[in-house]
């Protein structure tokens, strides 16, 4: 058998240097990821859409029917769908970014470990760190793209400037996903993840101005929903998808800015999370 | 610490063998997993360590696998430093980890596939190498399944087969048969003493005495984070054992009532909760002797040493509790 009578007696082979190289290996995780994803691309692909088309005729259209005719001034002249889309952007790519960092990295650490297996070749922990970000972002850009595939269709969009509101939902998903990440690298059951969502993603998702603006909130706790990253997610969507980006781009800037920030402090702390658990068996 | 024959650490010759180990520990907080261990293995050599759980077998795989940094002592694995090569190394290795870490959300076929790319084949050669592979293990018919519904020994082939995919120079094999039938057991040993024949170095662990008498040419038995002994299995039973061991089993009670009635009729004698050995060159002689005294157990075994009965005399306990 050939692949057999390859094996050399270790004396005379010289290490490769193909196997040293950085982007070559972390392609390879998200090769991995992809290979995964294929069995369940089409289900994917069809909730990607139901998603959008659900939340923005029942909430933009039923519930904005209601809101749009007593409660013109609040939304500032936009019918509330048009306020509604670009925070639920935000809000689902979010949403989906954290439920990314959790069950499947969970599974390649603990249940399957397949990051295990990964990490007895020449694939480091770094790798598969950058290779589950990378696909992640994939994973988002898909769900974000179709989002506002759904949002232009709905007429929810008032400016060309949504093109870029995908990217910007990208990021406010990644800055929930890599700190995320990094906590499940400390875990071992997925009990914590009930209490994470309970208490840290659900109540960002309602009170980070996706629904409503935060002004509504009593004034006291207003400051609170400046740290969510969702809120500067939210914002930075809004003010591209209403093209007032241009009135605030400094503004735009700065929540771009933090949302960036967050995902590479939680890129770094993975680092170490992963690295550590995978050297602990 | 041991008997090792291989020649004294010399750190300015380039070690010769495939692993070198002088010293080598693991230490966790205040736990010493592997303590101060020596033993080089050589090209195209099934080398073993033996022990029971928590000896230390498998944080000394970890260290040779480059998962596990090394605490303390030196190691070379391929001529390499660990620390520093830890990836060329890994992309020479072929490992068998204790518990499976296949993907099952993926076919047979694909996890081999992707094991490949891990190592950087380009995809056609990794096609052909899984489907040689697949054949290798008498997994070929169940090429597109999922990996999920196979049973236990299958998934242990699946995960040699995908260990095979990179040509490895050096195969790790962590307790490689443990929790398997006795059918699965031999069929995998099957395949592993073929990769020995063909010249594949193959590393492994196990608490069976008799997968380390049927697949390795030299072994070192572990205990309690140390290497108590080392040499071939022949070897290791002419030196701490008979040629022959009596087994005697008394009905319920009757052995707590003995004493000093076993004296002189072997060599040496172990007394265990539930029977007792007789070690000696001729069995036989030893069970009519005891008849002679009036000795009459319930059941009377008499067979060869194996590598249990080294590991009884060596720690004074069974290998597998």
């Amino acid at each position: 058998m050939a692949a057999l009578a390859g094996i050399r007696d270790g004396r005379t082979a010289t290490p490769d240097p193909r196997y040293v190289s950085t982007w070559s290996t972390t392609a390879r995780v998200i090769e991995h990821r992809a290979l995964q994803y294929r069995r369940t691309f089409r289900a994917s692909i069809f909730g990607s859409f139901g998603i959008p088309v659900l939340f923005l005729t029942a909430m933009g259209l039923g519930l904005g029917g209601y809101v749009d005719k007593s409660a013109d001034a609040a939304l500032h002249g936009l019918t509330y769908l048009q306020f509604l889309a670009p925070g639920l952007l935000a809000a689902t790519v979010m949403q989906t970014g954290s439920f990314e960092a959790t069950f499947p990295i969970l599974g390649g650490l603990q249940w399957n470990k397949v990051f295990h297996a990964m990490f007895a070749t020449p694939i480091r922990p770094a790798d598969i760190v950058y290779g589950n970000v990378a696909w992640i972002a994939l994973r988002l850009s898909l769900v974000g793209a179709v989002f506002a595939i759904v949002i232009v269709a709905f007429g929810a969009s008032k400016s060309a400037l949504v093109v870029l509101a995908v990217p910007s939902a990208v990021l406010t998903g990644l800055a929930f996903a890599t700190p995320i990440m990094a906590f499940t690298a400390t875990q071992r059951t997925p009990d914590r993840f009930a209490t994470l969502f309970r208490f840290g993603v659900t109540p960002l998702f309602l009170f980070s101005g996706t629904f409503f603006p935060i002004e509504s909130l009593p004034a006291v706790i207003q400051p609170i929903a400046w740290l969510s990253p969702l809120w500067h997610g939210v914002e930075l969507c809004r003010e591209l998808m209403l093209g007032t980006v241009g009135d605030t781009p400094l503004l735009a800037l700065i929540h771009a800015l933090v949302l960036v920030t967050i995902a590479a402090i939680g890129v770094a702390v993975a680092l170490r999370t992963v690295e550590a658990r995978l050297v602990k068996g | 610490m041991t008997e090792t024959n291989a020649a004294p650490a010399d750190a300015s010759k380039p070690p010769e063998s495939l692993i070198h180990a002088r010293g080598l520990t693991k230490r966790f907080g205040e736990f010493t997993a592997v303590d101060g261990v020596d033993f080089d293995v050589q090209p195209g050599e099934a080398f073993g360590f033996l022990g029971p759980n928590g000896a230390g077998k498998t944080s000394t795989m970890r260290m040779i696998g480059c998962t596990s940094p090394i605490s303390d002592g030196q190691l070379s694995v391929l001529g390499m430093n660990p620390r520093r090569d830890g990836t060329r190394i890994r992309a020479r290795l072929g490992v068998v980890p204790q518990a499976d870490t296949l993907d099952n959300e993926l076919t047979v076929r694909e996890n081999l596939l992707i094991y490949g790319r891990y190592f950087g084949l380009p995809r056609d050669e990794c096609a052909r190498r899984a489907d040689e592979l697949l054949d290798f293990v008498q997994l070929t018919d169940r090429g597109k399944d999922l990996v999920e519904p196979l049973s236990g020994g299958m998934k242990r082939r699946l995960t040699i087969a995908r260990s095979l995919i990179n040509e490895p120079d050096l195969m790790l094999l962590d307790e490689p048969t443990t929790g398997l039938d006795p059918q699965a057991r031999h069929l995998l040993w099957d395949r592993l003493y073929r990769l020995k024949q063909r010249g594949v170095t193959l590393v492994l662990t196990t608490h069976y005495m008799d997968e380390a008498e049927q697949l390795c040419d030299r072994l070192v038995v572990m205990d309690k984070a140390k290497i108590v002994a080392e040499g071939s299995p022949q070897q290791l039973i002419e030196r701490y054992s008979t040629k022959e061991v009596a087994e005697f089993r008394f009905a319920p009670g009757i052995q707590e009532t003995l004493d000093g009635q076993f004296e002189g009729l072997a060599e040496r004698i172990e007394r265990l909760p539930d029977r007792v050995l007789l070690y000696a060159d001729d069995g036989e002689a030893v069970v009519a002797g005891a008849h002679g005294r009036g000795l009459h157990p319930e059941t009377v075994l008499v067979r060869r040493s194996t590598l249990e009965d080294v590991f009884l005399r060596l720690t004074g306990r069974s290998l597998i509790e």
